[in-house]
């Protein structure tokens, strides 16, 4: 059937953002010859949107910082819901991988004396995010970047070829991971400039892709972010973990509309911005939560301290984990109380001279001066909640990112699950990238090195099928007269149904009836998106991409959905209104999205049932040494009593 | 298998070069600019070709350009037998008496090829005179292009030898200012309107002097490390501050100069008097 | 503030040949270019083809030509057109097409390749650099450049004399090794490696005649002639064409030496 370009490769990373490159270079740096595949040019993914900075405990702005501290604050952003061996890595290699970045040519900001400066963030006891103006993802992903092309330039000298242990497939979207029975053996894909087919045979694949942020209509995600490798790990046969927890970053633009969503930097409120409703009101202090209590300033005068004086004074409650903003900025609007465009004010005009902005936050400067016609040197912003990042995804080995079930597929970065628990820090998810990228390039080129017995066979028919499904967009064209079909749909107007009903039904306060409906109207949208056609050939035809996008899209909102309708609880980023209270019971369950048809197909589905079925997982119990870490005041807050007395 | 998703089997179309060239969008147009692109370029066309013809004039005019206690800044420092008489003036003859022709054509040289090399006015003159390019994203005329890489363009790089007798030049003009404090008797402590030109010309000279990129590089931009040198670090963001209005004080002394020239012919000549203030 | 109906002539084609085609669509307050042309794939030519990511100048993939000035889509609002304006949109005209509003920057990526990366320095530990910020400021700056190549594509060197592009890196790249020249830890020249040569005699720095495009139309508002290419342009003179330089480090050389 299709003839299809073929090549081998020891490890194939989709993806090329932050844990996607550091996976690249961790593999070929452990001799795998290795292939990254990116739908956008290289250097472009989503990680260049990252404004804040990477978390890690270097103790360079307060000495007292150590990675207990980091772990503790990272289990408490998750409401203890992390995968605690992964947030205890994490805490423990931070450092390492960012200074590992200087050693590639990143030039953070720096401390008096000459060392990388930190600054402070939501949920982070102490400054803690090394940082480069409110620029700091373009920064990561340049470095890693430039890494890359040194690295072939290094294999240029040695092989005469700049691609012979490390090449970037630019432009190329995997539709499908192939598999021999249990195994990767490979992935199948177009190249976006041609539409042509091909396939890279590879015993390891490391999904890298980010998130899925482009189901929501409200969002600070590029069109990539399309729940690529959510898709591609559950069609293969791994599943995914706790898709229920969506964060909303609290502070989006909100005006004008053609850019709702467009994030505002946390920084903006650890620099000293402030939150205020249309009364003129620091709304947040009527928010604080019984859990974080003793934490958070309780008047303006101590909060204002709290920029000078950290050390004796508690922190202003703007600087709550996001979901605690978020709920609290919805509420107030909810009431009445929010700005004209349907937001509340964000202002650091008042509270900061307006050279020290334009230096300290330039690129939000720039941003609102561009985009909105607003100075923000002399007026307040108007921020809301926006889509941010989901805490979900593909279940994953902690030490290893291998995905469950299916060996030699390893996942990293946003679209692994279990780090964050329900909910991420600010800063944690460029540290997450760095660490887990590593551990998963690092694993997979031992795991490609480790086969015995050969590597596993690309099965023909897979990619047959793999061809017809990428096919079948330009086909419902052709069935235009079939009755049973209906009428070809827009792959567009499909894209905006979908964002619509997830923002409106299982947005940031979610409720049964409106998850049901959600769960319906995702059926129906199903049937529909199989009747997806497009216009055109397939030389970089945007039509088509977004047809085949839907598929993944639809099944990771069903993911979502059910997930958030089964958990009936609020915590971090899954509120329900109809269950308000945080329920220690649930802390010890996860939910577990697997495909209900195991072939992995596609194929006729029921629209009730769908296509994914949960299952409830009761995780291991935090390690005793890490547990021992927080005061048992705190913990009664958040364990189960069985758990206390284990 | 669906039919007709293969995309049309493409040739580049045979075209001309540059935008037109085959692999390119296929757009006659050299440009589609819709703004005024051309003002800009033609602008600086005539304010430099009006200098041109002005200070050529003047230059080798050979007249009027000594009215004590004023020297022209055209014709300073005079280094030839045939300069007129200027008392502690800045005419040292340096030249003996075969120089025939005006000794301005002498001095000239050194603000010339100061200004031919500057950083600023090669973009001035390359955009308004060769149209390499002239503006910007609109196709030049040119076939070929080597730019600065070699004869007589390579010559571009001794901007800081220029720079370094621009710094002389102007400590002479610095001195021709120090003697416009005299009247007409060379006695001191007078000062008239033309001493007010002078001063007004010598700020707007070191100003520009000092905000040549070859000077910031001289100063401090060379330095790997600001932080080990401080007093460097200082100076070089100084000049940092004036070179960022570079263009401006290139036009501003352009002018001054040329004025303050001007203002010594009206005098010398005899088609104005000085006003003195005391 | 109510919408309008924009006119708009978008250039459809690929390497065999294409033209500008006419639309009429609608615009409403606060859009930017990006957004028109979304509609019109959403509404009217469902396979347009365009670059596009963050939508928020971050990203630098969304470079067109918007009535013949190299621009970014997301960050040119509607607003500074006149309503009875016609909008010409272009692809990048100093690359070749590939469709309609996309165009083969592969170019960029060569040059990339060509630029020798930043040499660590040896005997320092990850954790162990040291750097002022007086010092990094100057590479910072650099390092701001999101990659949208609306530099390389308007300079006149490479954009109307394909030839070029062979020894001319491009203001993108030469930008770059003035990065690295300026990083305060980059140990090139111990390894015998001088960027300041190398950029005159490998990267076509010689070329550049300083006329100022790439500052005009860098989105970041890098001010790539005056801090990076007139600069770097110093430091080569340094090295090739300053004999009193030149004449000083032989005799250092020497002395240390002797």
């Amino acid at each position: 059937m299709s003839v299809v370009d073929r090549q081998e490769w020891d490890v194939v990373v989709v993806g090329a953002g932050g844990a996607g490159l550091r996976a690249a270079i961790e593999a070929r740096e452990r001799g795998a010859r290795t292939a990254v595949i990116c739908k956008s040019l290289f250097g472009k993914a989503h990680t260049v949107m990252a404004e804040g900075g990477i978390a890690a405990a270097m103790a360079n702005a307060n000495e007292n910082d150590n990675w207990r501290v980091h772990f503790r604050d990272t289990m408490r952003g998750g409401k203890f819901l992390n995968q605690w061996r992964m947030a205890e890595l994490h805490a423990q290699e931070a450092p390492q991988r960012v200074w590992e970045l200087e050693t590639w040519g990143a030039l953070f900001d720096r401390t008096k004396d000459g060392r990388i400066s930190q600054r402070n963030f939501g949920g982070h006891e102490y400054p803690r995010l090394a940082h480069v103006g409110d620029r700091t993802g373009l920064e990561l992903i340049r470095t890693l970047q430039q890494k890359i092309v040194a690295l072939q330039q290094e294999d240029f000298r040695e092989t005469g070829d700049y691609e012979s242990r490390l090449k970037v497939f630019q432009e190329c979207t995997v539709t499908r991971v192939l598999k021999e029975g249990d195994r990767v053996s490979g992935v199948f894909g177009y190249e976006r400039e041609s539409g042509r087919f091909f396939v890279l045979e590879a015993p390891a694949v490391v999904i890298a892709t980010g998130g899925i942020g482009k189901s929501f209509k409200v969002t600070s995600n590029s069109w990539e972010y399309t729940g690529d490798g959510h898709a591609l790990a559950l069609l293969a046969g791994a599943p995914l973990l706790n898709m229920e927890f969506v964060q909303f970053h609290p502070t989006g633009m909100v005006w004008p509309p053609s850019v709702k969503g467009i994030l505002v930097t946390e920084s903006v409120r650890g620099d000293g911005g402030v939150l205020r409703n249309s009364e003129g009101k620091r709304f947040m202090f009527d928010y604080i939560p019984d859990v974080f209590k003793d934490k958070y300033a309780e008047t303006e005068d101590e909060a204002d301290r709290w920029y000078d004086d950290p050390d004796h004074n508690r922190r202003p409650p703007e600087l709550l984990p996001r979901d605690e903003v978020a709920r609290a900025i919805n509420a107030e609007v909810k009431e009445g109380r929010g700005s004209p465009h349907g937001g509340v004010f964000l202002d650091v005009s008042t509270r900061m001279p307006a050279e020290v902005i334009k230096r300290r936050l330039p690129s939000m400067y720039h941003q609102f001066k561009e985009l909105a016609d607003v100075d923000i040197t002399a007026e307040a912003m108007e921020v809301g909640p926006t889509c941010h990042y989901v805490m979900g995804g593909i279940a994953v080995a902690s030490d290893t990112a291998a995905a469950r079930g299916v060996p030699g597929l390893y996942a990293a970065g946003e679209v692994a699950g279990g780090m964050h628990g329900s909910n991420r820090l600010g800063g944690n998810s460029l540290s997450d990238l760095l660490v887990f990228g590593r551990r998963a390039g690092w694993h997979a080129a031992e795991y490609a090195a480790g086969l015995s017995g050969g590597r596993p066979v690309v099965d023909e028919v897979q990619i047959d099928s793999a061809a017809a499904e990428a096919l079948r967009p330009f086909s419902a064209e052709a069935e235009i007269e079939e009755p049973a079909g209906g009428p070809p749909e827009n792959p567009y107007t499909l894209h905006q149904e979908l964002q619509q009903t997830m923002n409106d039904l299982v947005g940031i306060i979610r409720r049964e009836t409106e998850m049901k409906q959600a769960l319906e109207k995702l059926a129906e949208l199903r049937g529909r998106a199989r009747r997806a056609g497009v216009e055109g050939h397939r030389q970089f035809n945007p039509g088509w991409h977004l047809a085949l996008d839907l598929r993944n899209m639809l099944l990771v909102s069903e993911c979502v959905a059910r997930a958030a309708l089964e958990r009936t609880e609020s915590r971090g980023g899954h509120t329900r209104e109809d269950h308000p209270g945080m329920d220690r019971k649930w802390r010890r369950i996860n939910l577990l999205c697997a495909l209900t048809d195991p072939t992995g197909g596609l194929a006729a589905t029921d629209p009730v049932r769908g296509q994914i079925t949960l299952t409830r997982e009761t995780t291991e119990p935090v390690r005793a040494d890490l547990l021992a870490l927080f005061d048992k005041e705190e913990l009664v807050k958040y364990l189960a009593e069985e758990e206390l007395y284990e | 298998m669906a039919t007709g998703t293969e995309p049309p089997a493409t040739e580049p179309h045979p075209r001309s070069g540059g935008v037109r060239a085959g692999t390119r969008a296929a757009i006659a147009a050299p440009h589609l600019r819709t703004d005024r692109w051309w003002l800009a370029p033609a602008g600086t066309a005539a304010g430099l070709l009006a200098f041109i013809v002005y200070s050529t004039w003047r230059a080798f005019a050979n007249a009027d350009y000594y009215a004590a206690p004023y020297v022209s800044p055209f014709y300073s420092p005079c280094l030839a037998e045939n300069c007129e008489p200027m008392k502690a003036g800045p005419n040292w003859e340096i030249f003996g008496g075969w120089w025939g022709i005006s000794p301005a054509i002498i001095i000239l040289i050194f603000p010339l090829g100061f200004r031919l090399t500057c950083y600023y006015y090669r973009k001035a003159y390359y955009r308004g005179f060769w149209a390499s390019p002239p503006a910007c994203a609109v196709a030049e005329p040119h076939k070929k292009y080597t730019g600065e890489t070699r004869f007589p363009l390579i010559l571009q790089n001794i901007h800081r030898y220029f720079f370094y007798a621009a710094l002389l030049v102007a400590g002479i003009l610095t001195y021709d200012t120090v003697l416009a404090f005299r009247d007409e008797n060379y006695e001191w402590g007078h000062m008239g309107l033309g001493t007010l030109v002078f001063l007004v010309n010598i700020v707007l000279i070191w100003a520009y002097t000092l905000s040549c990129h070859s000077c910031r590089h001289i100063v401090g931009g060379k330095l790997k490390h600001f932080s080990r040198h401080p007093v460097r670090y200082r100076m070089w963001q100084w000049v940092g501050k004036l070179n960022a209005r570079h263009m401006l004080l290139a036009w501003a002394s352009l002018v001054s100069v040329a004025l303050a020239d001007f203002y010594v012919y009206l005098v010398a000549s005899g088609a104005f008097d000085d006003p003195r203030f005391f | 503030m109510s919408g309008y109906t924009a006119h708009f002539k978008v250039w459809r084609g690929d390497v065999s040949g294409g033209g500008l085609e006419d639309f009429e669509v609608e615009v409403n307050e606060g859009e930017v270019v990006l957004d028109i042309i979304h509609r019109l794939q959403a509404t009217q030519a469902p396979d347009l083809a365009v670059r596009w990511n963050c939508k928020a100048g971050k990203c630098g993939s969304c470079s067109a030509e918007i009535n013949g000035r190299p621009r970014l889509m997301c960050m040119t609002r509607m607003s500074v057109f006149g309503r009875e304006e016609t909008i010409t949109v272009t692809p990048l005209r100093a690359f070749p097409v590939v469709r309609d509003l996309v165009t083969d920057v592969g170019f960029n990526y060569e040059k990339a390749r060509e630029v020798p990366a930043f040499v660590p320095p040896a005997g320092l530990a990850p954790g162990e650099y040291r750097m002022m910020q007086e010092d990094v400021d100057r590479p910072q700056e650099f390092r701001k450049c999101i990659e949208c190549f609306l530099c390389q594509d308007t300079c006149h060197v490479v954009r109307d004399h394909e030839e070029n592009k062979q020894a001319f890196a491009g203001p993108r790249f030469l930008m770059r090794i003035a990065e690295l020249d300026m990083h305060p830890l980059d140990a090139a020249a111990e390894t015998g490696l001088d960027r300041k040569t190398t950029a005159q005699d490998e990267h076509g720095l010689g070329y550049c005649n300083i006329t100022k495009c790439c500052t005009e139309v860098c989105p970041e508002g890098i001010k790539i002639t005056d801090n990076a290419l007139i600069p770097l342009k110093e430091r080569a003179i340094d090295r090739k064409y300053d004999p009193l330089v030149w004449l000083g480090s032989k005799i250092r050389r020497r002395s240390s030496a002797g």
